[in-house]
């Protein structure tokens, strides 16, 4: 087998116009990585337009960015050392283009900062080095440039490195390498330069090669997020895979897994993989796959971890550093989603603590949203608890992103968990009930005019095991009885907020949080309200349970039970005839609702 | 005990990951297969994700011209490994012969009619689908006209300029378009999968691969590939396979998976475009990117 060469993907950034596509172009030319006859044709082209023949024009792959001439997207392009090979990424230093920049930087395990000393640092010097902090990004070095304009003077060059390196201290990172360089004459980019004699470091090209690529992750805890389940039966498969790319850690067949934040635990029974041999263990960076030794029910978001491990936080409220892309800025009262992981949740913005001026570092009080180009540090509430870490133990479980209007608009790190009891679903029904106006008619009068008490009853379980025809049937069952009972379809219309019917993730919560609304309304006027709901979750019953108090909800289970901790109240077999579960319901009530016997039939 | 990934296995994790993100984000999804060397490894990587399974059409757009192995070779494989294969086709262009070989059209309006525009229309539906009957071994017209809202795809970053600037989930509007300087951000293996009704996204899961690491690849998995890709003797082989007419052979002497290994490595080819036997990439201003922009692949 020959030995394959190791790779690393670096990105070029730094304010515009600093000198990033010449630095670029000089370490393609200067390593021979350019195409045959690539630089003499764009020089014969500068030539005939009678323009001087630039570094930087030989980046402009794409028709458009010449005619704007500046670098919209990330191009990628690739060069080699005797070490290794670069996929070198020049990333935009507009900032219009900071999402291009940031796909960049994300994808990159190096950065070259650049610095022109002519004009010395700007604001996007330092907005670029806050997001190599942001992003994770360790191995940075600041390359000085254009230093043949200020003559070659230390004295700059050591100003800057000075004013720079406080600047970084400031968001904790720490640069490998200051270098002075003048990219259009190529000094110090692959070769040191007999110019700046007082330079003992190493060349750009040298500094790359002693960057190290990030510590392995398999020491660290198991971090697997379930990106998907799968069950192809095809030519007799019958194995039921768990899958996922395990972002930390190893796992082992035999290990004790607990999935998070459903708490349901479980046995890895074996390792899967196509044209490979069978192994016992799955590292870190692996996209694997498992079965379990037990039959368990969970959704694709959820992260596997070791039950003797440390484990991962599971809440609905965290402190986090953000930064916003969104054309429209991140506001309160509006529901967004955030993928961390493979998980998604709705979430909201629950406090801002301070918006961060990235070109200054200085905090700007009292704004009341997070602007485009913004960094906040926010308080966020996701409307179901997720599972992650803070960035500084997992960084891979500790970022997310935020989706508004099918776009990614937002990143952030997560600084640290907040338990407190107060949440948006209860805010709600505090304020719910501070308007309500309350009639002269209690809940006991209507229950014993209606002979019975109000309730939701819910039917759940897996999809398709007939939970709407139990409802109709229980619902004409009351009704011949001459019971107050109502059928009510969650995929009604009415009940659809348009707003956030296209996205799952979204409509699925607004769903059931409108569910609950009228839930609460129709239970007070006394009705015994069914409604059938596929395979609702322990937190999903929660926020109707709790919306629709003080009344009362039954649960009922049709088919496999896939709660992990929540009480049932009857648990029915799929495909039994309507009539026959209904009447089972019916005997549930007896002991709860309709137990008056003084009104009883 | 620590346990790091080579190289090879890096790439493959990642379009391994990019896979299974499209599968669970798109209901309508299909893959490109084009029978060449990268789109072939897309299909092994399929495999790969879903645990030998490939559980979405592979669609094929047919010019008509495609050198004839390349048919049979598709065909093999699509019965050995029971893949779901689709094909589509300009049958409106090729009945009134408007096309390069037949001295109607030049080389990029053919590429626009055989290729952009069948691939649009068949990716939409609004063309009529060929899918391969496993019982009779013939193609059938496909009853389910939906759009696809995913399509995966094979191209990689350092083939040419214009790919280089790809998303791993780069959005196409009503029209196939594809906008350069409005693209998504893409951090932390967050891509878009949220998407308006009417628009598509097209995956990219081999974007961070380049030409050799496809043939170590091929080498390490034992990946069958069409014999064009080798020396018969001649002292020729095809670097990048399309239509006959319009793609040409290289000098090579390679005759293997290793050979071409070896080759590349040499740096034989270093500085010479691999799409170079591609006539179509030389005709106007950056042929490719017109195309690319019109929804070629």
């Amino acid at each position: 087998m020959n030995k394959q060469r190791d790779q690393m993907n670096v990105v070029v950034v730094g304010h515009v116009d600093h000198g990033k596509s010449t630095l670029i172009g000089r370490l393609l030319a200067d390593t021979g990585s350019l195409p045959q006859g690539k630089l003499e044709a764009v020089k014969a082209n500068c030539a005939r337009n009678a323009k001087p023949f630039e570094y930087a024009f030989l980046l402009d792959a794409l028709k458009d960015e010449q005619a704007q001439g500046i670098t919209i997207d990330t191009a990628r392009c690739f060069f080699k050392s005797q070490k290794r090979d670069y996929i070198i990424i020049d990333a935009p230093g507009h900032i219009e283009f900071l999402k291009n920049m940031i796909t960049g930087a994300a994808r990159a395990q190096a950065a070259l900062l650049v610095i022109d000393a002519n004009e010395g640092i700007r604001e996007n010097s330092k907005r670029h080095g806050y997001m190599m902090s942001f992003l994770g990004i360790k191995n940075l070095t600041v390359c000085v440039n254009k230093m043949d304009l200020v003559n070659y003077r230390q004295a700059i060059f050591d100003q800057i490195q000075r004013e720079y390196s406080a600047f970084l201290k400031e968001i904790n990172l720490v640069p490998q390498n200051f270098i002075p360089i003048a990219a259009r004459e190529g000094d110090n980019v692959v070769e040191l330069s007999a110019k700046m004699p007082w330079y003992k470091g190493a060349s750009i090209l040298r500094a790359l090669d002693h960057f190290s690529k990030a510590a392995p992750k398999d020491e660290q805890e198991l971090r697997f997020p379930i990106q998907d389940i799968y069950k192809f039966t095809e030519d007799g498969d019958d194995r039921r895979i768990f899958a996922g790319r395990i972002e930390s850690g190893a796992v082992n067949v035999g290990d004790d897994v607990i999935f998070l934040p459903s708490q349901k635990y479980s046995r890895v029974q074996s390792i899967e993989a196509f044209n490979k041999n069978s192994e016992s263990l799955a590292f870190a960076g692996q996209s694997a796959g498992v079965t379990l030794a037990t039959q368990i029910y969970i959704k694709p978001g959820e992260i596997m971890v070791k039950k003797d491990q440390r484990q991962p936080h599971v809440s609905n409220k965290f402190k986090a550093n953000i930064f916003w892309m969104g054309k429209q800025p991140f506001v309160k009262d509006k529901n967004y989603k955030l993928k961390l992981a493979t998980q998604q949740a709705p979430v909201v913005l629950s406090d801002i603590l301070g918006v961060l001026d990235a070109s200054e570092l200085s905090s700007i009080a009292g704004k009341s949203q997070v602007d485009r180009h913004d960094v906040a540090e926010c308080v966020l509430e996701t409307l179901k608890p997720i599972a992650f870490d803070d960035i500084f133990t997992i960084a891979e479980t500790g970022r997310f992103v935020i989706v508004d209007n099918y776009e990614i608009v937002g990143g952030g790190i997560i600084l640290a968990p907040v338990f407190e009891e107060e949440t948006s679903l209860k805010k709600y029904i505090a304020s719910r009930e501070f308007n309500w106006e309350r009639s002269q008619i209690t809940p006991d009068t209507r229950a014993k005019k209606y002979e019975h008490k109000s309730a939701l009853i819910v039917l759940t379980g897996p999809q398709g095991t007939g939970k709407v025809e139990i409802a109709k049937a229980l619902e004409e069952d009351l009704f011949k009885d001459n019971r107050f009972a109502y059928f009510l379809g969650l995929s009604n219309e009415l009940l659809l907020n348009p707003g956030q019917a296209t996205d799952k993730t979204l409509s699925r919560l607004g769903n059931i949080q409108e569910l609950g609304k009228v839930a609460h309304v129709l239970t007070d006027a006394g009705l015994i309200l069914i409604a059938s709901v596929s395979d609702i979750d322990d937190y999903e019953l929660n926020m109707l349970k709790t919306l629709t108090l003080p009344r009362q909800t039954l649960v009922i289970n049709v088919g496999e039970n896939r709660f992990s901790h929540s009480q049932i109240d009857l648990q029915l077999p799929a495909d039994q005839d309507p009539h026959a579960s209904s009447q089972q319901i019916i005997n549930v009530l007896i002991k709860s609702i309709l137990i008056d016997p003084e009104y009883f039939i | 005990m620590t346990k790091t990934l080579t190289k090879l296995e890096s790439l493959e994790a990642q379009s391994v990951y990019i896979l299974r993100e499209a599968y669970r984000e798109f209901k309508n999804l299909a893959m490109l297969w084009s029978i060449g060397k990268d789109s072939t490894v897309l299909l092994w990587l399929s495999r790969k994700a879903f645990f030998g399974h490939v559980p979405f059409p592979l669609v094929h757009i047919d010019t008509s011209f495609k050198i004839p192995e390349m048919i049979a070779y598709r065909d093999r494989l699509a019965k050995e490994w029971k893949l779901n294969m689709i094909f589509g086709q300009n049958k409106a262009a090729l009945a009134e012969k408007r096309t390069f070989p037949d001295g109607k059209l030049d080389r990029i309006a053919c590429c626009k009619t055989l290729k952009s525009e069948a691939l649009k229309h068949t990716l939409a539906g609004d063309w009529p689908r060929y899918r391969l009957n496993h019982q009779t071994g013939q193609y059938d017209l496909d009853a389910n006209k939906e759009p696809y809202t995913g399509v995966i795809v094979g191209v990689r970053a350092d083939e040419e300029g214009s790919r280089s600037k790809e998303r791993y989930f780069s959005p196409r509007d009503r029209n196939n378009e594809w906008d350069v300087g409005d693209q998504p951000p893409e951090l932390w293996n967050q891509f878009k999968t949220d998407f308006a009704p009417g628009t598509h996204v097209r995956i990219h899961p081999l974007l961070d691969w380049t030409e050799l690491n496809i043939w170590e690849y091929i080498e390490q998995e034992k990946i069958p590939v069409t014999k064009l890709y080798f020396d018969q003797g001649e002292g020729k082989r095809y670097r990048s396979l399309g239509c006959f007419p319009c793609t040409f052979p290289v000098e090579s002497t390679a005759k293997n998976v290793q050979d071409i290994v070896q080759e590349l490595k040499t740096g034989k080819f270093a500085n010479i475009a691999e799409r170079s036997g591609r006539a179509q990439d030389k005709e106007g201003g950056g042929g490719l990117e017109v195309l690319r922009v019109d929804g070629y692949m």
